[in-house]
């Protein structure tokens, strides 16, 4: 593994986009930065800037309004990039797949590489989907 | 300029990297630990540069990326011209050029977000420059000379003849280290108003130039400030390590004030200081007629 794919696993910048969910999952991520959790003790940033982040969080299910937002995070995200789903609404749509403005979960606008499931899902569980995304950088040439 | 100090302002451009770097690193890491958490490992900041060097290449203009170069090839420019004990008041004018780079960078693009933050940054500039140039002024009147080795020469440490320029210099240092309560230009965290004021728009490898160039301009300070020490030098490490971790601990206890707030406090206060020093000089010390 060389230099750059070592230090691309140890320093994921992230972007958080909510589209339109409850704000459950955004809490949560949220407490991923707390003293309890602290995800900066393995180099993960929230960075707020799509020109900077390496991995796009998304919450909640895209509805026609934000979909041209989400594409448009995205677009701006520099390669090599990847995209986690968090929540079920995020994943599928969850209790909202059926409203008549909604697209349905993310996957039906950029591509997903990671999802994490749960309503709201826990702390542990999206950490877990970030080290499952980092397993995934580190295979990118 | 002999032989030594040339072997010396080079070696400094070669380690000036790894030791601001690691520097950086401890910043988090300390800035972690004040907040009860357990923070990244004191490399990090490398893992982030290899990283960004890893990104794809994208630029929103290309004049951003010439006044980028600009920016690090000063500022290292002034490291090399700092170790070879040249001329202080040169060395100033050059950083100054150097921030003024970064300002301009970020004015070359249409994004709102830059060019509020380059508005900031010249604003911190405003604010810092008087500071440090009377700083150095008031060290010319103490050695008689605006040269670096002329601060070795000099008998005794300048803190005892400068202490309140010193005090002046600190709150100049808070300005260009961009900590809070003056992180203005650039807010220290990217999810708050500005996103990244003046960095907003670059990105990859040129987001690590601007990162390399942090550590050269912390040296940089750091070493500026070693100078009020300068015999033994060892005290004078020890003085910037001490007011770097003083610096840790007014960012973490700090909010981050506004420009006006920013221009107030340096102009009234720091301007103030140094010149309440400079007369002291005159009065007491009365070594300007040494000249």
């Amino acid at each position: 593994m060389g230099l750059v794919a070592k230090a691309r696993v140890k320093s994921p910048w992230i972007v958080h986009y909510c589209c339109s969910s409850c704000n459950g999952c955004d809490i949560e991520i949220l407490a991923c930065l707390t003293p309890l959790y602290d995800v900066e003790r393995f180099g993960v940033l929230n960075i707020g800037n799509p020109k900077h982040a390496d991995l796009l969080v998304v919450t909640g299910p895209v509805n026609k309004r934000n979909v041209r937002v989400l594409e448009n995070i995205y677009n701006q995200m520099p390669a090599p990039k990847l995209v986690m789903a968090v929540g079920a609404c995020a994943c599928t749509g969850g209790v909202f797949h059926n409203c008549y403005n909604i697209l349905g979960g993310i996957d039906k606008v950029i591509p997903v590489n990671v999802y994490v499931p749960g309503c709201a899902a826990r702390p542990e569980a999206i950490i877990d989907g970030v080290v499952l995304a980092l397993d995934k950088l580190s295979k990118i040439k | 300029m002999s032989g030594f100090d040339w072997s010396v302002g080079l070696a400094a451009l070669v380690l000036a990297p790894f030791v601001g770097g690691l520097l950086r690193g401890i910043d988090r890491k300390l800035t972690a630990r004040m907040q009860g958490r357990i923070g990244p490992p004191i490399w990090q900041q490398f893992y982030d540069f290899f990283k960004l060097i890893g990104k794809a290449r994208a630029a929103t203009t290309k004049g951003s990326l010439v006044w980028i170069w600009g920016y690090l090839l000063l500022t290292m420019l002034t490291v090399f011209m700092l170790f070879a004990q040249q001329d202080l008041l040169i060395i100033f004018f050059i950083l100054a050029f150097a921030g003024a780079c970064l300002a301009f960078g970020a004015f070359s693009v249409r994004s709102p977000y830059s060019q509020i933050g380059a508005h900031r940054e010249i604003m911190q500039m405003l604010s810092y420059e008087p500071i440090l140039l009377l700083a150095v002024v008031a060290i010319f009147l103490q050695t008689g000379t605006f040269k670096v080795s002329g601060i070795f020469e000099y008998g005794q440490p300048l803190l005892f003849t400068l202490p309140l320029a010193f005090v002046a210099v600190l709150i100049a240092l808070t300005i260009k280290l961009r900590k809070s309560p003056f992180d203005i230009s650039a807010s220290e965290h990217a999810h708050q108003e500005l996103v990244r004021g003046v960095y907003t728009e670059y990105s990859g490898r040129f987001l690590a130039l601007i990162e390399l160039t942090h550590w050269y301009e912390l040296v940089l300070i750091l070493a500026f400030v070693a100078l009020f020490w300068a015999q033994p030098l060892w005290v004078g490490v020890l003085l910037a390590l001490a007011v770097y971790f003083l610096e840790l601990i007014v960012d973490n206890v700090e909010a981050r004030l506004q420009w006006n707030w920013m221009l107030s406090i340096s102009w009234a206060a720091g301007v103030g200081l140094i010149l309440l020093n400079i007369i002291m000089i005159e009065m007491f010390f009365g070594n300007v007629l040494r000249l």
